[in-house]
């Protein structure tokens, strides 16, 4: 089982098919999951704290804003630890403030430059293309060692 | 800045979005509540939370699925059901992230379609991959434009 980054991070749709072709998919909501389940400050909504975009500065220099370094404590350890990853290139959904929008082209850059295996798609907009999207996904999926050390 | 002591430890979350012509949401519930074995399940609109253990989650999911495989999809949560940081009872209007999901949940009859597919031919080899993504495909901004644009905002 590889474990599969998806952009965008937050998506149904790369979620349930990496899981379903049997790879683990890495999104947001596993970083904000530990978050929310980890004792410590009050800091709502997300469980941020000061303490985040310190841990950002492995990823991201000091002069870049605090938001992107924050965002990155989240991501950068699920790019770490990925083996693989599927990018979406026009999701539309993946919008956001300046401090999204950055820490998504950091996301894609680092994704790209870890040389790793990586799937790039558009979603798509009609069923031709829903066969093609499934099958490219299956495929990718398929050639990722299923079983640890599998080659 | 208070004390923060979490709910639902070690437990984990997934959503399950269903987008079937044969199965409502609230048949799949009634379905669930049959095999969940003390895993908690909320209905919504679109599916199901179910929140429990991981085995037991993962457990109930391979179950779900087999209801109705090409119309149920299923992701991860980060927060627990009812959250008052994400419920909407709480917060007013759509749920943070629901938005995300509505875009996406008009493209899952074409997911579908394809898992359709290629179940029937069992062989994806046989299917013509899409073309990558150009990067740079998008038009980038003319610097008379820009100028224009510039000259147009001050006037």
């Amino acid at each position: 089982m590889a474990k599969v980054f998806i952009y965008p991070a937050t998506s149904l749709i790369l979620s349930d098919l990496v899981a379903r072709f049997g790879h683990k998919p890495l999104g947001a909501a596993l970083g904000i999951r530990e978050r929310i389940q980890t004792a410590g400050v009050d800091s709502p909504p997300l469980q941020i704290t000061p303490e985040e975009p310190k841990r950002g500065l492995k990823y991201a220099a000091v002069e870049v804003p605090s938001g992107v370094r924050g965002r990155m404590a989240i991501y950068g350890p699920l790019i770490e630890e990925s083996e693989a990853a599927i990018i979406v290139t026009d999701a539309d959904l993946a919008f956001g403030c300046m401090g999204c929008a950055r820490t998504d082209e950091l996301i894609l850059f680092s994704l790209r430059q870890k040389g790793m295996p990586i799937l790039e798609l558009k979603y798509p907009t009609n069923e031709e293309e829903g066969i093609q999207f499934v099958a490219a996904v299956r495929k990718f999926l398929d050639s990722l060692p299923k079983e640890e050390g599998e080659a | 800045m208070g004390e923060y002591r979490p709910d639902y430890v070690d437990t984990v979350t997934k959503y399950v979005f269903i987008e079937s012509p044969s199965m409502t949401p609230g048949e799949l519930a009634l379905r669930a509540y049959e095999a969940s074995e003390g895993v908690l399940i909320k209905e919504t609109c679109f599916g199901l939370q179910v929140s429990g253990e991981p085995e037991s989650v993962d457990r109930l999911i391979e179950e779900i699925r087999t209801f109705d495989p090409v119309h149920i999809f299923v992701k991860d949560r980060g927060f627990p059901p009812g959250d008052p940081r994400r419920c909407r009872a709480n917060l007013g209007g759509a749920r943070p992230g629901y938005l995300g999901h509505e875009r996406e949940f008009r493209v899952l009859r074409y997911i579908t379609r394809g898992l359709e597919e290629l179940d029937r031919r069992e062989e994806g080899a046989e299917v013509p991959e899409p073309a990558p993504p150009a990067r740079e495909a998008r038009q980038k901004l003319d610097i008379k434009r820009l100028q224009e644009l510039i000259d147009t905002e001050e006037s």
